[in-house]
């Protein structure tokens, strides 16, 4: 038997290297999510350990809140608490640390370098060594930066910049006095290797107290080296006796430990979001397997059969398909792990220009890599070969007699049992999820789509036909005898149309849904900006980063201004739970936007907040109650005034500008609303602000259309991401129809033949094939826009209330998709047709 | 009058080269009158099958020249070649000789709806009727005897008022009762239709329903008959086998009373 098998899969090289790609794609989907993901947080362990001491003493609290750039920590530690800890028993070396994520460096074109993604670090130079024993910072080149005047950057910020060894560097800050140039004197990195797309800036320890904490002689943290023989725990312990109220020392594990956890978070979003397309891309590789070996089986039916009269039992006959099976996908689950390695490197590629740089980190290929990989490839194709493989064996013996065989199929009764329940089921299941919240709800979701979608593509044979029959109807309209013989050959085998173009519905299906959600979203962002932005411009940070309150001061100032309201965001803990602020001037505000309270007033003074519906929702909170707000310099109560409805502008809360004082918290802002005097002045004030913040790249002024159009853009960038992720499953689901098409090709050899000797000419062939094609094709792309409109419209119900609150059914790009999936039809057609066309008539005749 | 429907001259067809050479015709010169039923005949290797599909412009042919009617078919491009299978060629073969997808009606219809044909109605009618398939019309291939297959292939063939019709083993796969029903057909249609009929067959009660039999051994035209009889035809190829017998093996008689379907 097993020599029957080797000889099987020789013989059958191409169809198997068709139906072996699914696995090989699906599986380099796994390997290169989980080799990327791998790669990126070794390069972070790297980052973290080569950058942190034995003990860092800071402020109490901070854990909770690092990483929020929303919030400025402007808590410092005294040089005195510094000079006290140097007399710590055990330290060999104490560093006080300066450090600020808010300055940027400006290159050599006027734009600013990094921004978005990864941070700008600035801190000040010293040669303290890491936890890992090598210093944090190492200067490759020039020197360290001594005085008011000097810096020192990254190589790759130098690079981006455009800046060399002695030119001065522009950078801005959001202080007072936001503009700060030094020369360029050092090229220096972290310790321990890359950066991951940061940006390094590395001043002196003055310069840096005079940019971050307005020359004060204080420092962000104290970094504490141990002597020889003295652990991070005596070290911390000792060094906490000294430390006054507010400051702790932690050691520097647990510092390592707090930033990898917040990454990690980051990590395995991402490593989630890429394992769900390796899952769709299995399940979409499972139906092309499935279908593989279904044709390989029927061909081999007779051959089968002979080996049961010969005197196989069933379970041989299984076995030996299976056997075929593992071999395929051994074969299939390698390849695919060195295209995930080739997959991760792209990523790496891709991520490199969104700012994110792992250069300095090589691939990481973990033994947990190989085995998933394997494991994945081998269970789905032994999986997918097993129904076949059951059907072989129950061929009878006495078939091997007779001149044609029908292979037993089970009944489509049965089948279409199975999806009624399976389609409950996912019903069912998506509801759950709706009805939830969080991740476990989404996974339900997930989860529910998933089992409709299979459910849809076990029904398929049947709601398939009408489809069908109706393209044929267009077909013998347009291409006579032709048509109808593709129609036909299309009808010949409905379950193995069905599944060829189930394939291509799953992913269909999923771009549809996503178009119709991103769509919906558009409009809703365009409808709430419409309803909400009523101020005539908005001055805010590219990047997110507040600024300081001088821009508002200037914007008062210039010529035709009327109206002007500033915003500040910032969070707090609530009942442990994370509340956003908007502190603003409510007398200001509400003459630029109209933000009606639903109960209440928004009328918010000292001690007291307004929040939205969905907050006062969460916290169980109501006109009157007081709420205790946790920051991390401290928590301080308020009074709740007023409850409003949701809205853009305001997000979850509207507190006074006191708020953020008592915080000890220092004001800039994060926004600012302005309106023109009068209409016809509308476009000059424009222009003036434009002026205004020209020399500030960081702050930029936005109409209503430049901000809905940003909002939209971002919304686009992922819609266009998923999309290209989502068209792997689709090139699965072409191979799909190749394959098929291949094999029905060669199973109709004789009719082929005979068609050719009747008069058939090589281009009505190569069209009657391509029909056939588009037919499946435009079946699966009909099926999965129908799924996917129906999954779009439910999901952007569920979510109405979080925002997405308008529908909106992107209709020209839906038959764009159909039209797509017809020319994807042609082009899978192109090799199974052109084969067909060179059959010679004579052999395909008489072939066997 | 007889015009020449085909005609053949000095084909020759090798196969291999050197050693491994084999001549399947070696120099065969035939003529096919215009309306007249001719049977090829000839033991397991003699050639004449290749020499049907020669004729039928399906295989090539390394010397000679063939006319179809009129036309030279060496050198004619494989689009050529498609017009004049479908135009002026009609073909029934031993088995698989339907569209599975199609009805009978559509089968016989398909070489003139691929050219894109209308049928001429009365034609229609005559043909369905001399195969007497009236009630067959709509049902397809998987639902029709063997017998009835093969007369839906036989009209198939008609449609289209070819110069000439090449049947291969047309019987090859029947029973005797249905295999002399396709065979009173094709003579009838010989006979009332004028249609030319070749038909390739190692059945000595097949060949007796043709006006003429041109015997193959060897790759060479070994002899012809006029007027055939099942019992002239078979004491032909016994003269045949004995002569060959003298010369070599040639298994003639075992295949025909086997029934051996040739490939």
């Amino acid at each position: 038997m097993l020599k029957v098998t080797w000889r099987n899969l020789f013989a059958r090289k191409i169809r198997l290297v068709l139906s072996g790609f699914a696995i090989v794609i699906g599986v380099a989907f796994v390997a290169g999510s989980l080799v990327f993901t791998d790669t990126m947080s070794k390069s972070f362990d790297d980052i973290i350990k080569g950058g942190t001491s034995d003990v860092t003493v800071r402020p109490a609290g901070q854990d909770n809140w690092s990483g929020d750039s929303a919030l400025i920590d402007t808590r410092a530690i005294p040089a005195r608490t510094l000079q006290s800890l140097e007399s710590v028993p055990g330290a060999a070396r104490v560093d006080g640390t300066v450090s600020s994520q808010s300055l940027f460096v400006i290159g050599t074109n006027g734009k600013v370098v990094g921004g978005t993604g990864a941070p700008t670090l600035s801190f000040n130079y010293n040669d303290a060594p890491s936890i890992t024993g090598k210093p944090s910072v190492l200067i490759s080149q020039g020197h360290a930066p001594h005085g008011a005047h000097q810096v020192a950057l990254d190589p790759t910020t130098v690079d981006k910049a455009g800046y060399a060894l002695g030119d001065t560097v522009q950078m801005i800050s959001s202080g007072d006095r936001p503009h700060v140039t030094a020369k360029l004197v050092g090229i220096g990195q972290f310790g321990g290797g890359g950066l991951a797309g940061a940006s390094l800036v590395l001043f002196d320890t003055h310069t840096a107290q005079q940019l971050f904490f307005g020359g004060r002689d204080v420092y962000s943290s104290v970094a504490l080296t141990a002597q020889d023989g003295v652990s991070q725990q005596q070290l911390a312990h000792e060094a906490s006796e000294k430390l006054p109220s507010g400051l702790e020392a932690v050691t520097g594990d647990v510092v390592a430990k707090e930033t990898q956890d917040q990454i990690a978070t980051v990590l395995n979003f991402l490593n989630i979001f890429l394992l769900v397309f390796a899952a769709i891309a299995l399940v979409v590789g499972t139906f092309l397997i499935i279908n593989t070996f279904s044709i390989l089986v029927a061909q081999r039916s007779r051959e089968l059969a002979l080996l049961r009269a010969l005197g196989a039992a069933r379970r041989q006959v299984t076995r030996s398909v299976l056997l075929e099976a593992l071999v395929v996908g051994f074969i299939g689950s390698t390849l695919g792990l060195l295209g995930g390695f080739g997959l991760a490197a792209a990523l790496k590629a891709v991520f490199a220009t969104f700012g994110l740089d792992l250069s300095a980190t090589a691939l990481v290929f973990s033994a947990r890599t190989v085995v998933v990989s394997y494991l994945v490839g081998l269970l789905v194709t032994m999986f997918a070969a097993y129904l076949p493989a059951r059907r072989a064996a129950s061929i009878a013996p006495v078939a091997a007699m007779r001149d044609d065989i029908a292979l037993p199929e089970s009944s489509i009764r049965r089948r279409l049992v199975v999806a009624g329940v399976l389609g409950v089921i996912g019903i069912g299941l998506m509801a759950g999820g709706l009805a939830g919240s969080g991740g476990s709800g989404a996974a339900l979701v997930g989860v529910g789509v998933f089992a409709i979608l299979i459910s849809v593509a076990l029904m398929s044979p049947v709601l398939g036909r009408p489809v069908l029959r109706a393209l044929g109807v267009v077909y013998r309209r347009a291409y006579g005898t032709v048509g109808s013989l593709a129609t036909e050959n299309s009808l010949r085998n409905p379950r193995r149309t069905a599944a060829t173009a189930s394939a291509l519905m799953i992913g269909m299906a999923l771009v549809t849904t996503m178009s119709v959600l991103g769509a919906s979203v558009n409009k809703s962002i365009d409808v709430s900006v419409k309803k909400e932005f009523t101020a005539d411009y908005l001055v805010s940070n590219a990047i997110g980063q507040p600024f300081s309150t001088k821009i508002a001061e200037q914007v008062r100032d210039t010529d035709g201004v009327a109206k002007v309201a500033q915003l500040q965001w910032l969070s707090a803990k609530v009942d442990g739970q994370s509340l956003n602020l908007t502190a603003s001037d409510p007398g200001e505000l509400r003459s630029i936007f109209d933000v009606p309270a639903r109960s209440g007033t928004m009328d918010v003074r000292d001690g007291q907040i307004a929040l939205s519906g969905d907050a006062a929702k969460k916290l169980h909170a109501g006109v009157g109650d007081t709420i205790s707000m946790a920051f991390p310099t401290g928590t301080q109560k308020a009074q709740v005034v007023g409850v409003f409805t949701s809205s853009n502008v305001l997000g979850s809360s509207l507190v006074p500008f006191s708020t953020v004082e008592r915080a000890r918290l220092p004001r800039f802002d994060s926004s600012v609303a302005v309106n023109a005097d009068s209409p016809a002045d509308v476009a000059a004030v424009g222009n003036r602000l434009d002026a205004l913040t020209q020399d500030v790249p960081t702050v930029t002024v936005q109409s209503q259309q430049e901000f809905s159009d940003a909002q939209r853009a971002g919304v686009d960038q992922l819609l266009y991401l998923i999309y290209a992720l989502l068209g792997l499953a689709i090139i699965i689901a072409v191979l799909g129809i190749i394959n098929t098409l291949a094999l029905s090709v060669i199973e109709r050899t004789r009719e082929v033949g005979l068609l050719r000797a009747v008069g058939l000419s090589r281009r009505q062939l190569r069209r009657m094939v391509r029909l056939e094609s588009i037919a499946i094709a435009v079946l699966g792309a009909v099926l999965g826009v129908v799924m996917g409109l129906v999954f779009g419209v439910v999901l952007q119900r569920a979510v109405a209330d979080q925002g997405i609150t308008e529908l909106a059914v992107p209709g020209l790009q839906l038959v764009v998709f159909i039209v797509l999936a017809a020319v994807v039809g042609v082009l899978a057609a192109v090799l199974p047709a052109r084969r067909a066309a060179k059959l010679n008539v004579l052999r395909a005749i008489t072939t066997e | 009058m007889t015009t020449i429907a085909a005609r053949a001259t000095a084909l020759t067809k090798v196969y291999g080269k050197g050693d491994a050479e084999v001549r399947a015709l070696d120099g065969v010169s035939l003529e096919i009158g215009s309306g007249e039923f001719t049977a090829v005949m000839g033991p397991s290797g003699s050639g004449k099958s290749t020499l049907m599909h020669c004729l039928a412009a399906l295989d090539t042919v390394s010397s000679g020249e063939i006319h179809i009617g009129d036309t030279n078919i060496a050198g004619l491009s494989d689009k050529k070649l498609t017009e004049l299978r479908r135009d002026d060629i009609g073909f029934v073969f031993q088995s698989f000789n339907l569209v599975p997808t199609l009805s009978a009606q559509e089968n016989i219809l398909l070489p003139l709806s691929i050219a894109g044909r209308q049928p001429e109605a009365e034609w229609f009618d005559t043909v369905i009727e001399a195969v007497g398939l009236r009630d067959r019309l709509g049902h397809r291939p998987s639902e029709m005897s063997g017998g009835q297959q093969q007369r839906v292939a036989c009209a198939r063939a008609l449609m289209s008022r070819p110069s000439i019709v090449f049947a291969d083993e047309p019987t090859g796969n029947l029973d005797s009762t249905s295999g002399a029903e396709v065979l009173g057909f094709l003579q009838r249609s010989v006979r009332d239709f004028g249609q030319t009929i070749v038909m390739v067959t190692h059945d000595p009660v097949a060949a007796s329903y043709t006006d003429r039999v041109v015997f193959l051994a060897d790759g060479r035209l070994v002899d012809e008959l006029h007027a055939p009889t099942a019992d002239s035809v078979l004491e032909r190829m016994s003269q045949i086998q004995l002569r060959h017998n003298r010369q070599g093996p040639v298994e003639f008689q075992d295949a025909a009373l086997a029934g051996e379907p040739e490939s």
